[in-house]
C-alpha cells in the first residue's frame, strides 16, 4: 500500500499538484490522466520517493517512504520512466534483466528465476524472436515493450509507469493495458500515466484526472470518465466516437 | 568459453614476452631463454631483466589503467568520445612536470610535481561537478574541457620560455614516453586495486546506463557510485600520467573495441579493458623503442597513429 497525504509539487515555479491524497491498494489499476504538463511524471516521480515534493507524505505499507533504504524500495517500486537515454549493448533479453538488479545482487550468480520470468515476459509481450538482438537495432515500439518486460520482471508490488502505451501498435496498447489489469489482479497496485481515456476506461478500475493549476479529482473509473469531466479535463469539446473508433477487445 | 576474452587474456603474456624479445640490441633465443633463466651472459641478463622486463612491466600497467579509466568515464558521462585526458588530469601532470623541468629539479621532484598538478585538476574536477543529488555529467565535461585549454596555454607558455635543451624532454613528455619509467610496480599496485574496486561495482554499472533515475530506482545508491568509480578512474590516470606521460587514444579506443566485440557487462569489460590495455600499450612501445633504433619514439606517438585510424574506423561502423 502506498499512501500519499497533502501532497505539493511544484516544477519551474508552476503548481501542478497541490493538497493530493491518493492510496494506492493492492488489487487496484489506477489511471492517471491530465493534459501535457499537468504534472504526472513528476507525481510519478514524487511517489517512486525520486523527488522531493514541496509538502506532504508519502508512505509505504506506514512508514514514511524517506525511511527506507533504496533497495528495499526497489524489491517493492517498480517506475517505467517516460524518457530513457541509453547507450546499451547488449540484446533484448540481457536488458530485460538489468531489472532484476535488486532481486539478485551477485553479478555471477545465475538467477534462473529471472531468466525464466525474462523469457516469460518476452513471450508475453511478442518478443521472444528478439530475445538475442541487440536491443539498440529494435524499433521504438519493440523497446517500450523491452522496457515494460524490465519493469514486470523486477517483481515489485507496486508499479507506477509513465505513459506506459507510448510508441505501441494499437493491438499492443490493448495486450500491455490488460497485461497491467491482470497484475492488479494478482495484488498488485498498479498506477499509469495514459493519454487514452478509452483504455482507462475498459483496463483501469480508477482514475486521478490532472487539471491545470494544481487541481486533481480521483475516483472511479465510471465516476470520472464522464464527456463533462474529460472536456474540463482536456479543454475541449468531445463528442462519442461511436463506430468510427476502434480499441481492441 | 567465449573467443574474446580468451584471445585477450592469452595476449598478454605473449605481449609482454614480444616486448621482452625485441628491443634495440639484437639477443637471439639461446641468448633470451639463458638470460629469463638467469644464466649465461651478464649483460643479456641486464638486457632483460633490469631493462625490458620493468620497461614492458611499466606500458602493461600504464595501458591497462588508461583503459581501465577509459571504460568507467565512458559510461559514467554516458559520453563515447569520453577518455582519461577529458579530466583535465593529464594536463594538470604536465604543467607540473613541465614547471618541475624548468626549474631543474630532479627526477623525484619532478613526479611530485606531476602528482601536485594532477591532484590539483582533479580537485578542481570533483568541487566543481559533484553536487547535492550526485555528478553532474555536463558539468564533470565542462571542467575537464576547461582544465585542460587552460594547462595547455600554460604548458605552450612553458615551451617558449624553456631553453631549447630542454624542449626535446618536454615534448617527450607531452606526448606521452615509457623510457624513463624504471620501476613499474607502484603502478601495477594501482592498476590491481583500481581493477579490483571498480570490478566490485560492475553490476551497478551496468544498470547506471539506463540514466541516473532508473538506476536510482533499482536501489543503487548513485552519487556513491559515481564516486567510487570517478574515484577509481582519476587515481587510475594518475597513476598512468606520472609513469608515462599523456599517452592518448588507448582509454579511448580499447573500451570500443571491446564493446563492438560483444563485450558489453561491466564484470567481463573492466578487467578485459586492462587486459587489452595493457597488452596494446606494451605492443606499441616495443614498437617505439625498435622501428627507429637505436633512436626512440615517444610511445604516444606510436599509439596516435594506430589509435587515429581504429577510432576513424570504429566512427564509420557506429553510423
Amino acid at each position: 500500500m502506498l499512501k500519499a497525504e497533502g501532497l505539493a509539487i511544484s516544477m519551474g515555479g508552476r503548481e501542478l499538484v497541490r493538497a493530493f491524497d491518493l492510496s494506492l491498494a493492492p488489487g487496484e489499476c489506477w489511471a492517471l490522466l491530465g493534459p501535457n504538463g499537468s504534472g504526472k511524471t513528476s507525481l510519478i516521480l514524487a511517489l517512486a520517493g525520486l523527488r522531493s515534493p514541496q509538502a506532504g507524505t508519502i508512505a509505504l505499507a506506514g512508514a514514511s517512504l524517506g525511511t527506507y533504504p533504496r533497495s528495499e524500495v526497489a524489491r517493492r517500486i517498480a517506475v517505467l520512466f517516460q524518457d530513457e537515454e541509453t547507450d546499451f549493448w547488449g540484446s533484448a533479453f540481457d536488458y530485460v534483466m538489468l531489472g532484476r538488479y535488486p532481486r539478485s545482487k551477485s553479478a555471477w550468480g545465475a538467477d534462473e528465476e529471472g531468466a525464466a520470468a525474462a523469457h516469460r515476459c518476452l513471450a508475453e509481450l511478442d518478443l521472444s524472436d528478439r530475445a538475442g538482438q541487440a536491443y539498440r537495432t529494435l524499433s521504438g515500439g519493440e523497446r517500450q515493450r523491452a522496457r515494460i518486460a524490465q519493469v514486470l520482471v523486477q517483481d515489485a508490488e507496486i508499479l507506477l509507469l509513465d505513459e506506459p502505451l507510448q510508441h505501441l501498435d494499437l493491438r499492443h496498447q490493448a495486450q500491455v493495458m490488460q497485461m497491467l489489469s491482470r497484475c492488479a489482479a494478482d495484488g498488485k497496485s498498479v498506477l499509469a500515466a495514459l493519454h487514452e481515456p478509452g483504455h482507462a476506461a475498459l483496463h483501469c478500475g480508477f482514475s486521478v484526472l490532472l487539471y491545470d493549476a494544481g487541481r486533481a479529482r480521483l475516483g472511479r473509473s465510471s465516476d470520472m470518465l464522464t464527456q463533462a469531466n474529460l472536456e474540463a479535463l482536456y479543454q475541449c469539446r468531445l463528442e462519442p466516437a461511436g463506430t468510427r473508433s476502434f480499441l481492441p477487445s | 568459453m567465449k573467443p574474446v576474452p580468451v584471445l585477450v587474456v592469452a595476449l598478454v603474456p605473449a605481449s609482454l614476452a614480444l616486448a621482452i624479445a625485441f628491443g634495440s640490441v639484437h639477443l637471439g633465443a639461446a641468448q633470451l631463454t639463458d638470460a629469463l633463466l638467469g644464466r649465461g651472459d651478464e649483460i643479456a641478463r641486464e638486457i632483460v631483466w633490469g631493462v625490458r622486463a620493468p620497461r614492458a612491466l611499466a606500458a602493461f600497467a600504464c595501458g591497462g589503467l588508461l583503459a581501465l579509466a577509459g571504460a568507467l568515464l565512458q559510461v559514467l558521462l554516458r559520453n563515447p568520445l569520453a577518455d582519461p585526458t577529458i579530466l583535465g588530469v593529464s594536463g594538470g601532470a604536465a604543467t607540473g612536470a613541465l614547471a618541475a623541468m624548468l626549474l631543474g629539479v630532479g627526477a623525484a621532484g619532478l613526479n611530485l610535481a606531476a602528482l601536485a598538478g594532477a591532484s590539483i585538476a582533479a580537485g578542481a574536477v570533483f568541487a566543481f561537478s559533484l553536487g547535492r543529488s550526485g555528478w553532474n555529467p555536463y558539468r564533470v565535461l565542462l571542467t575537464g574541457v576547461a582544465l585542460a585549454s587552460g594547462f595547455g596555454a600554460l604548458v605552450g607558455m612553458m615551451l617558449s620560455l624553456a631553453p631549447s635543451l630542454q624542449v626535446q624532454g618536454m615534448l617527450f613528455w607531452l606526448l606521452g614516453d615509457l623510457s624513463p619509467a624504471r620501476d613499474p610496480s607502484a603502478a601495477l599496485v594501482v592498476l590491481a586495486a583500481c581493477a579490483a574496486l571498480a570490478f566490485s561495482q560492475s553490476a551497478a554499472l551496468d544498470v547506471l546506463i539506463l540514466g541516473e533515475d532508473k538506476a536510482r530506482s533499482l536501489g543503487i545508491a548513485v552519487k556513491r557510485l559515481q564516486t567510487i568509480a570517478f574515484g577509481c578512474a582519476t587515481l587510475a590516470t594518475v597513476a598512468a600520467v606520472l609513469l608515462g606521460g599523456s599517452i592518448g587514444f588507448v582509454g579511448l579506443v580499447v573500451p570500443h573495441l571491446l564493446r563492438l566485440s560483444g563485450v558489453h557487462r561491466h564484470a567481463l569489460l573492466l578487467p578485459l579493458a586492462a587486459c587489452l590495455g595493457g597488452s596494446l600499450l606494451a605492443l606499441a612501445d616495443t614498437l617505439a623503442r625498435t622501428v627507429a633504433a637505436p633512436a626512440e619514439l615517444p610511445v604516444g606517438v606510436v599509439t596516435a597513429m594506430i589509435g587515429v585510424p581504429v577510432l576513424l574506423f570504429l566512427l564509420a561502423r557506429l553510423r
